[in-house]
């Protein structure tokens, strides 16, 4: 069923609070992924609070879907997601970075609580995810496994090896996502290593590709639901995004991708979050 | 000695290793045209941008690819070029470790690799982007050379010195914003002997990268305030060991203690020890590093204190280690 339009403003109220938190993490922590962690923050948003099915009371559920940020230097906007959904206090945060904190940049599956996988080294998600789904096709569990992945993480072989055996095993239990921001760090993912036509790519290793505006809620959520009604193989949803998305003097702009924020620059990027829903 | 015009374009106080380096390199790029770059977006944090913004011709930005890009580097070889290629050392020496084996130190390429982020330089970052195993790594592959410099000043030696050595070159750097021990490149830094950077008959601290400037601190410290006579050895070079420096501080000092930014487990203490073990000389010996556990997050500074490889761990470990009295054992006077 579609998302009525209350759901989505809730959705888009839920992401606003995300963005700014994200904002406060990036500046207690020193510095921080914010432009990736901005852009996938919608993404984050409609699995935690509307689809994956999770339980952040009991986090070892052995039958949660299960959520592999395989970008995972969006740590810190990955970290608030778990943090307001309930599985650790939000107060905790406030040591990121810091010495002996159970929160790096990316986050530890054994230190953070709802954190399913370690990542951080890009390309390990999507080989990760396919065990999980294989596991949970042996063992005859209905968890399906939610993978992100960055576009400029594409870049690595070990996502197409993984891609492959996805489509071999038909593995119709990973929903993949691809945050499609088109920037990484030295520049546009056209200029310093080209993807496109990557839709073609992921269909001719058998996805089943679907696309969606990565900010918009209606069309995520029509996405994720093609992909569930998808029975012969993986999904794909190529996500529309802008990195650095809600603050305006970081969106688009290569230079955000990692970075550190003063108070000025904290209220003035609080400000244009919160300026994005008075229009 | 430092050879022609190079060592005073940078500013050692005002530039990171990393920049340093990213500028020696293309002075040498000037004078030498078989010199190309490969980074995998990483070609900013690593400062080998600086290459390819000079030279844009002669750089290749992989993506996010680097088992991709090592055997691109190879091939490069092959056709008599010479690629200097950098990007974290985790992804060098852990991800693309086959390629480096197979493609580079199996054919014997002339591969210059400058590895950056290498130890827990990138604290905050966690484990997946600590590096603490490069240097067993790197050390176990044959034809090999494995350097871990100093400071930015030994950096810039390290890669005009890998420049005139054939074959595959290891060099491992923090993350840039370490403090320099080294005021200039007039010391005379040779790739494989040690540099004494102070002289001693109790003890002999054996470091590398960031530890020497700590240890260097620790031993004026201990000769004023204890009276001990510490020798301090910097070995910038892992492999191939200077064997002679180890043997001789076995012999006149009878203690030595390794500090490294790396797993104490096949590293810069493991060479060591197996030269003494081979020497079967009497030598009180210990390995500070990290203790074979996946570091905790933090920045540099912090982990460094937690680990012993600041000034006050490496003054801790020194008394520690003068306070045992194995000399009273009986047979340690008749081993030598
Ligand atoms: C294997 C590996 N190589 C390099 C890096 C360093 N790195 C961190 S983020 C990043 C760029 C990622 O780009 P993209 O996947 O497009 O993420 P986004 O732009 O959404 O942040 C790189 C190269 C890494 N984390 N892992």
């Amino acid at each position: 069923m579609a998302l009525s339009q209350k759901r989505i403003d809730e959705l888009c109220d839920i992401a606003r609070g995300i963005r700014e938190d994200i904002v406060d993490i990036t500046a207690w922590a020193g510095g921080a992924h914010i432009g990736g962690a901005l852009s996938v923050t919608d993404i984050l948003v409609l699995l935690y609070w509307e689809v994956a099915r999770v339980d952040p009371e009991n986090p070892q559920n052995p039958d949660r879907d299960r959520v592999i940020l395989s970008k995972g230097h969006a740590g810190v906007g990955y970290a608030p997601v778990l943090a307001r959904k309930g599985y650790f206090d939000f107060g905790l945060l406030k040591d990121f970075n810091k010495f002996m904190s159970p929160f790096g940049m990316h986050l530890d599956s054994l230190k953070v609580k709802g954190v399913d996988v370690s990542t951080g080294s890009l390309g390990h998600g999507l080989p990760m995810a396919v065990g999980l789904a294989l596991g949970a096709r042996l063992r005859k569990k209905t968890w399906t496994t939610w993978c992100i992945l960055g576009d400029g993480e594409l870049n690595e072989g070990s996502i197409w090896e993984a891609a492959m055996a996805a489509a071999h095993y038909k593995l119709s239990n990973i929903v993949t996502f691809v945050d499609r921001n088109r920037l990484m760090i030295d520049g546009p993912t056209e200029e310093v290593m080209a993807l496109e036509p990557l839709a073609d790519k992921w269909k001719a290793y058998g996805f089943n590709v679907l696309s969606a505006n990565g900010h918009d809620f209606a069309e995520l959520h029509a996405a994720v639901e093609a992909a569930r009604k998808h029975t012969t193989g993986p999904s794909v949803i190529l996500a529309d995004t802008v990195k650095g998305k809600g603050v305006g003097f970081m969106e688009n702009e290569v230079k955000w991708h990692y970075g550190g924020l003063s108070s000025d620059l904290v209220e003035k990027a609080k400000e244009s979050i919160r300026a994005e829903k008075a229009n | 000695m430092s050879e022609g015009l190079t060592w005073t374009v940078y500013d050692a106080d005002s530039m990171t290793a990393a920049e340093i380096y990213g500028e020696v390199l293309c002075q040498l790029a000037e004078e030498d045209e078989r010199i190309v770059g490969l980074s995998a977006d990483l070609a900013k944090s690593t400062k080998i941008g600086r290459f390819g913004d000079k030279y844009p011709e002669r750089f290749f930005n992989a993506g996010i690819a680097e088992q991709n890009m090592f055997g691109m580097a190879a091939g490069l070889a092959k056709a008599g070029l010479v690629p200097f290629v950098s990007t974290m050392a985790v992804f060098t020496a852990l991800r693309a470790a086959e390629q480096v084996r197979t493609d580079i130190c199996y054919q014997n390429l002339n591969v210059k690799i400058i590895a950056t982020h290498g130890g827990a330089s990138f604290g905050q970052a966690g484990s997946t982007h600590h590096c603490t195993e490069d240097l067993a790594v790197m050390r176990s592959f044959a034809n090999m050379t494995v350097i871990v410099p100093a400071d930015g000043v030994e950096t810039a030696a390290a890669v005009r010195a890998c420049l005139k050595k054939d074959g595959p070159v290891y060099i491992r750097i923090g993350r840039g914003f370490e403090p320099t021990y080294y005021k200039n490149e007039d010391y005379g830094f040779e790739i494989g002997r040690a540099v004494t950077i102070s002289e001693g008959t109790d003890i002999t601290l054996i470091c590398c990268g960031v530890c020497v400037l700590a240890a260097a601190e620790a031993a004026r410290i201990l000769a004023e305030d204890d009276g001990l006579s510490v020798r301090v050895l910097n070995m910038h070079t892992i492999k191939p060991l200077d064997e002679e420096a180890v043997l001789k501080a076995v012999i006149e000092t009878r203690r030595i203690v390794t500090f490294e930014e790396h797993n104490v487990l096949g590293g810069l203490g493991s060479a060591v020890a197996e030269v003494i073990a081979k020497s079967g000389k009497g030598c009180a010996f210990e390995a500070v590093g990290i203790p074979d556990c996946f570091c905790h997050v933090g920045y540099p500074e912090d982990l460094y204190t937690h680990y012993g490889l600041d000034t006050d761990g490496i003054l801790a470990k020194v008394r520690e280690v003068m306070g045992k009295d194995f000399e009273e054992d009986e047979d340690w006077e008749d081993e030598i």
